[in-house]
């Protein structure tokens, strides 16, 4: 668990690729519905087939998309929902903020597509990863073999919905969806490594359910922010101490391992 | 519509978003309380997208038996990865309870 930092032996970058595809095999069982409702939605809402996948092409942001989508048939302005993407997908700040600190010496050249594929599912799993081993000197192959597979995945399951979508009517009604909402229940339960963490589990839902009328999902960076404070306060209540956060230890790890160059 | 320009804004602003915390990591060292503070994003955030899919079903409270559903699928769920510990196996007997409730419950017409 969380402690050491030191390189495991035997990682090369190969490795490391495949073992974060791995890790997200189970994500992507749950993205799948999601992504063939999405396609099916997209063509239904009035998109054309080939916008409906080029958005999932460029934007790679699902309930975003869902949302965009949404609107489209609505025929909401363009701008109105350029801005609700935005609010929809602010929680990926958070992401990255936290992830970043394990990634200090990897190039911008990585960082640029790592920041464009970052999801939900691949920040849930790389980050539990981090957590456990530390700032890695092949951190950046683990999260791309994440992304690249919830990437390829996504595409996939879009172009399945766009040509289901002409044919299928309904595609919500399946209940297939659910499947993320399990995908992630058990991710919760997984992260559940102390009091405060279960003190920021209760409060966080709690305040999505109270706050879910808000728009453009408000209510989920609201609840966020809400969990994040009361695991802190717990954390102080239940005076639990943990070990030093790995990357304040990163230079021991790094200096018996590659250098950027070398790592390639 | 025009989609080649809602699909460029979208992806504009969800990449200034997602890259410039990555970005600037190496440069700007993170204070000890907000790193730990954001060990409770990830917990706290999957919460927040559950518990509205669990809680208000059909986007009102729960209060037909169908409703119960999703609730109880979760809940099954939750016990079926603290008990296996395996992800994949926890997804198989969470959707297992949640469409086997479906089946045998009636459904409410959706609106």
């Amino acid at each position: 668990m969380a402690g050491s930092s030191t390189p495991q032996p035997g990682s090369t970058p190969r490795s490391e690729f495949a073992a974060g595809m791995r890790d997200t095999i189970p994500m992507v069982l749950g993205a799948i519905p999601f992504g063939i409702i999405y396609g099916a939605l997209a063509v239904t809402s009035g998109m054309t087939p080939a916008g409906a996948e080029a958005m999932s092409a460029f934007v790679f942001a699902g309930s975003s998309q869902f949302i965009a989508v949404g609107l489209v048939a609505q025929h909401v302005s363009i701008l109105f929902i350029v801005v609700t993407t935005f609010v929809v997908n602010l929680r990926h700040a958070l992401y990255s903020a936290t992830l970043g600190p394990y990634l200090k010496r990897v190039p911008q050249r990585y960082l640029i597509p790592m920041g464009f594929m970052l999801t939900d599912e691949t920040f849930v799993i790389v980050v539990k990863r981090f957590e456990e081993r530390g700032s890695q000197p092949y951190g950046r192959w683990y999260y791309l073999g994440s992304a690249l597979l919830m990437y390829a995945n996504w595409q996939l399951c879009t172009v399945v919905g766009i040509v289901a979508g002409q044919t299928i009517p309904d595609p919500e009604q399946w209940g297939l969806d659910f499947a993320a909402m399990v995908t992630f229940g058990g991710m919760v339960v997984s992260m559940l490594r102390n009091r405060s963490t279960a003190l920021a589990v209760i409060v966080a839902g709690l305040v999505a359910a109270l706050a879910f009328p808000l728009p453009n999902r408000l209510g989920l960076m609201l609840a966020a922010l809400a969990g994040v404070t009361a695991g802190m306060i717990g954390k102080a209540i239940f005076k639990e101490r943990e070990p030093e956060p790995e990357m304040f230890r990163i230079d021991d790890a790094w200096a018996s391992g590659p250098t950027e160059e070398t790592a390639l | 519509m025009n989609e080649i320009l809602l699909i460029g804004g979208m992806a504009l602003v969800t990449f200034l978003i997602r890259y410039p915390a990555l970005a600037l990591a190496g440069k700007v060292e993170m204070p000890k309380r907000v790193f730990e503070a954001l060990r409770y994003v990830a917990p706290a955030v999957l919460a927040a997208i559950i518990a509205p899919a669990v809680l208000l079903p059909g986007n009102h409270a729960i209060q037909t038996t169908a409703d119960f559903i999703p609730l109880a699928a979760i809940i099954v769920t939750g016990l079926a990865m603290w008990r296996t510990k395996n992800l994949t196996v926890t997804i198989i007997v969470g959707m297992a309870v949640f469409m086997g409730l479906r089946a045998l419950i009636p459904q409410p017409a959706l609106p």
